[in-house]
């Protein structure tokens, strides 16, 4: 069995930005429960969080590849 | 809309199906285009001679139409050099890679090869006068050039021939060098006169940033990628002049056809991305979100068409850079007095930590910015075409390249309902990248243009 270090990087990066984006995705969830109407708002600002985390996890797997 | 989508996922299967029994027994590559050296490493090449021995002991061959393949003898010390144990990943680094030839189902075709040598100046032929087999591997040499994999190598060493030379059937193919970290480094070598010739690394813009490593030679030429973006550049200008044209037309009318679909996605760009983030100045800004938009959008889409190419422009590094950059441009020139106060020298914090802290995380994050749109982007499409292909690859895997006819069509079922599935979130993921790269581009501008409000 071989294989690259880096793999347990890359892994721990993308549980790390898994949990940032289910709390994202559950908080956004109650908020469009608690106000249906601000629905479009939410959305999109949800998917911009998400993004934003993502392109943190990204970075580490990028790094790992290459690295 | 869903009819569409199916058919498009099926045609996809099948081109897949096709493109990887081509690929059964040939793996001795790593496609990984941004790891390779360009030093001198012949010393090392004569270390590998004596794994380069054709073996094709134990291998079936039976699925592959080998009548023209050539005797095993000839090949006087090198030749193409084969390993049984077939790497997924690889096959699916070699499958997302940018390529000199065409493909669009079985047939391949060529594509204008500029490039240019400092020492000779420039070169302009046909991708087709290297007769480029199955795996894109070329049987013919022109002026030291060869094509592995489809891309375009050069052999570097004055004493290979120049002009039209035959190579012959697999004489062209990677092999893997161990480097002096301990990794291993891929390589193209072509074998002609019964002597092993080591060839450049492929030509790269980034000038060796990401070990790619500066080449003999510069790449200009139109690769499928230059050309999917070309097509898909034409193919919105047309769609929007006609659009244009029937909103002239049909003043006070309600809209219609091609301008039913595009208003809703046009206006959800405007209201909810340009406008929201860019304040009064969004009208400024608005033809600049939209072409990112459509243009990301475009060939994230064409990028899924099964046949047709197999394109992976915004999977590629260089395509995502160019656009972060012009993101970046856009950002900093539209910077206001406000925006580089607030970067250079924030008010209402004590100077030492100023100094210390925030002005160097602000000029960091300046580039740091436009640096995620690039890595997200990039990354998310090469990770979706890597699962589609990684998925088809699994079939080889179980089927053990053809060993094992029933496990490869077990899997080969399974592998396609995976592969459904997958295209269906990828045509979601097309949507929501593009759509997270605009908003983040104009949250960015729009923190730059924002007016001073304390």
């Amino acid at each position: 069995m071989t294989g690259n270090i880096a793999a347990i990087g890359a892994a721990l990066a993308v549980i790390g930005a898994g949990i940032g984006i289910g709390n994202i995705g559950a908080k956004a969830m109650e908020a469009i429960a608690r106000q249906p109407e601000a629905v479009g708002d939410i959305r999109s600002n949800m998917i911009l969080m998400a993004a934003l985390i993502e392109g943190a996890a990204l970075i580490a797997i990028i790094l790992a590849f290459f690295g | 809309m869903r009819k569409f989508i199916l058919s498009l996922s099926c045609i996809f299967c099948l081109s897949i199906f096709a493109i990887a029994q081509h690929d059964g027994h040939d793996h001795s590559h790593d496609g990984h285009n941004h790891n390779h050296d360009t030093h001198d490493h012949q010393g090392h090449a004569h270390d590998q001679e004596t794994h380069t021995g054709h073996s094709h002991e134990g291998h079936d061959h039976s699925s592959h139409n080998h009548a023209g393949h050539d005797g095993h003898g000839d090949h006087g010390g090198c030749g193409h050099h084969e390993k049984h144990e077939f790497n997924p990943g690889e096959a699916a680094f070699h499958h997302i890679s940018d390529q000199n030839i065409y493909s669009i189902g079985p047939f391949s075709f060529p594509l204008p090869c500029m490039l240019y040598v400092p020492e000779k100046g420039w070169e302009i032929f046909s991708s087709g006068k290297f007769h480029a087999d199955a795996h894109g591997n070329g049987e013919y040499a022109y002026n030291q050039f060869i094509l592995c994999e489809g891309s375009v190598r050069r052999v570097q060493d004055a004493s290979f021939p120049s002009g039209h030379v035959e190579l012959g059937h697999h004489k062209v193919y990677p092999k893997k060098l161990k480097e002096a970290k301990g990794k291993d480094k891929e390589y193209a070598f072509v074998c002609y006169n019964g002597k092993e010739w080591k060839a450049d690394s492929k030509s790269t813009a980034d000038g060796g940033m990401f070990g790619g490593g500066i080449t003999s030679f510069y790449d200009f030429s139109i690769t499928k990628n230059v050309l999917t973006m070309i097509i898909v550049f034409f193919f919105l200008a047309w769609l929007f002049t006609r659009i244009a044209k029937s909103y002239k037309e049909r003043r006070g009318k309600a809209p219609s056809g091609l301008t039913n679909f595009i208003e809703p996605i046009f206006i959800f760009i405007q209201d909810e991305v340009a406008k929201p983030f860019l304040g009064h100045k969004w009208q400024k800004y608005l033809p600049f979100l939209m072409s990112i938009f459509f243009f990301i959008l475009g060939l994230n889409l064409f990028g899924q068409v099964p046949f047709f190419g197999g394109s992976n422009v915004t999977g590629n590094l260089s395509f995502t850079a160019v656009i972060a950059i012009i993101a970046f441009f856009v950002t900093t020139f539209s910077g206001n007095k406000h925006y580089w106060e607030h970067t250079l020298w924030m008010p209402g914090v004590p100077a030492l930590l100023k100094i210390l802290v925030i002005t160097p995380v602000e000029i960091m994050g300046m580039f740091i910015k436009p640096l995620t749109l690039m890595l997200r982007l990039f990354a998310n499409i090469t990770a979706g075409h890597m699962v589609i292909a990684i998925f088809v690859g699994l079939i080889f895997v179980f089927g053990q390249s053809g060993a094992n006819p029933g496990a490869a069509y077990g899997t080969a079922v399974g592998s396609t309902i995976l592969t459904m599935f997958m295209m269906a979130i990828e045509l979601l993921v097309a949507f929501i990248q593009a759509f997270v790269f605009t908003i983040l581009t104009a949250s960015y501008i729009g923190a730059a243009v924002e007016e001073a409000h304390h």
